[in-house]
């Protein structure tokens, strides 16, 4: 018979085994985090406590600008509020213009029996904090679930695009700035028309992505969302050219933009409410539908058929 | 236990929620706006790494990655991503905890610095490696000022455990 002595202390498994089954169960949610979205319930699980620490984390330095401010005097918020008025008066012309312009464009628009522009509405929120991750470019805004954002929504400021909201949390969301390398922003060129896709370089400039070389660019070209994607509205200003290189050796010029939006500051954005999908017309949804029925039987008949071989 | 083992003075057990607080402490250090200062160091990897050697027993690779997974979620990155970086740090100052305690304080700084350096290490290629933006060789500092901080922090971390010196004859110890 043979018996094995009793531990003298019980240590539980091995290291090594429990550093197989803790790397493994990081590196299976790294993969699953990174290729499939459907970890966000745990993220908003975990959240609900994190937030709460984040938020207190924030308040001495909340605080101190606070303070900043209160000791800064009224001086400067009374010159602010000069520059403001100014700035209000030197925009009323353009904006009382622009009203009218839009009445007269909708008028046009429906004798040209042309779909009218989209109009869209948003929610100020307000800057929390950026995201500590710097890996990427995301800010955090107090606004979430309750009141009702979902990912995807545009984000602007007063001068243009800020970012898309890419996560949602219950009481703040998550934001994806058009500076991030990840982001692409469907644009096109105000002078001229030519369309194409802003992306984010990580380092706080765009760039203009596959332009042919002897495209007609030039510094100092403003891009406006060219609203081929379903999601940004059209005419949004985005960015503005400022550095091209055309080199004869590569078939695409390298264009460097900067964002409009004051994309790195913190105040306040609006979060635009998402935009409505124009619905196709009945008859033709229901050509479509007829229409796309017979390719898919075919398709079938094709798998018997590549079945019975 | 011993502040090091080649001292002669005899340290008090551990409380295990001094443990936790300082735990705490640290997660909140690390959600402290300091993004435009790249050389803050992590201070949950330090904390890890610190009672991953003092008391084996108490915090490992389970602690690691619970507040690993905190902090993915705080730093909105890739899930998964401080976990694996916490764990291997763990393991491996679980697994040099009876040989790092054995030198004095400034050469144990020097056995955590490529600890630290490996937390930003695993973090940095599980996120360059897909194609994230690379934050640069700052990304890389704050190990640094985390050796720096060993000493101190050893200091503080084991105050509550050292007792007065009473010089007894006919103590053994």
């Amino acid at each position: 018979m043979d018996h094995q002595p009793p531990p003298f202390f019980k240590r539980g498994p091995a290291p090594l085994a429990r550093l197989s089954f803790y790397a493994a169960l990081s590196l299976a949610l790294i993969f699953i985090d990174s290729r499939f979205q459907t970890l966000e319930l745990l993220r908003q699980g975990v959240s609900l406590f994190t937030h709460p620490i984040q938020k207190a984390a924030q308040a001495p330095v909340e605080l101190l600008q606070n303070a900043g401010n209160y000791f800064s005097g009224i001086n400067r918020f009374q010159d602010e509020n000069a520059r403001l008025k100014r700035a209000q008066l030197d925009g009323a012309e353009t904006l009382l213009r622009t009203q009218q312009l839009e009445v007269e464009n909708e008028r046009l628009r429906k004798l040209l029996d042309i779909k009218g522009r989209q109009k869209t509405n948003g929610r100020v929120t307000q800057i929390l904090y950026a995201a500590r991750d710097p890996f990427s470019r995301r800010i955090i805004v107090d606004k979430g679930q309750q009141d009702k954002i979902v990912a995807g929504q545009p984000v602007v400021d007063d001068a243009g695009v800020v970012g898309q909201v890419t996560r949602v949390f219950p009481f703040v969301s998550e934001i994806t700035l058009i500076t991030d390398k990840d982001q692409a922003v469907p644009v096109q060129i105000v002078r001229n028309g030519l369309r194409s896709v802003v992306f984010g370089l990580g380092n706080g400039q765009l760039e203009l992505r596959y332009m042919p070389a002897n495209a007609d660019v030039q510094n100092g070209d403003l891009l406006v969302t060219s609203g081929l994607d379903g999601i940004f509205l059209p005419g949004l200003p985005v960015a503005k050219v400022v550095h091209i290189e055309r080199d004869t050796s590569y078939s695409f010029a390298r264009i460097y933009c900067v964002p409009v939006a004051g994309v790195e500051n913190f105040g306040d954005v609006m979060v635009l409410d998402p935009r409505e999908t124009i619905p196709l017309p009945a008859q033709l949804t229901s050509e479509a539908a007829a229409g796309g029925a017979k390719p898919s039987a075919k398709s079938g008949a094709k798998k018997k058929r590549l079945k019975r071989e | 236990m011993q502040p090091t083992y080649s001292s002669s003075r005899i340290l008090q057990p551990v409380r295990p929620w001094f443990v936790l607080i300082s735990l705490a402490t640290a997660l909140v250090f690390n959600f402290f706006p300091t993004t435009a200062w790249p050389w803050m160091p992590d201070w949950v990897a330090l904390l890890i790494i610190f009672w991953s050697i003092r008391e084996p027993r108490h915090v490992g690779m389970g602690t690691g990655f619970i507040l690993g997974l905190t902090m993915d979620v705080a730093d909105s990155s890739l899930l998964g991503q401080h976990a694996l970086a916490y764990v291997l740090a763990s393991y491996a100052a679980t697994s040099l905890s009876r040989r790092i305690l054995w030198f004095p304080l400034g050469q144990q700084a020097l056995h955590i610095l490529p600890l630290l350096l490996m937390v930003q290490l695993v973090q940095f290629a599980v996120r360059v490696m897909p194609g994230a933006d690379s934050p640069g060789l700052s990304y890389f500092v704050g190990p640094f000022f985390g050796a720096l901080l060993w000493l101190p922090l050893t200091f503080a971390l084991l105050l509550p455990q050292y007792q007065p010196v009473d010089r007894d004859a006919n103590r053994p110890i």
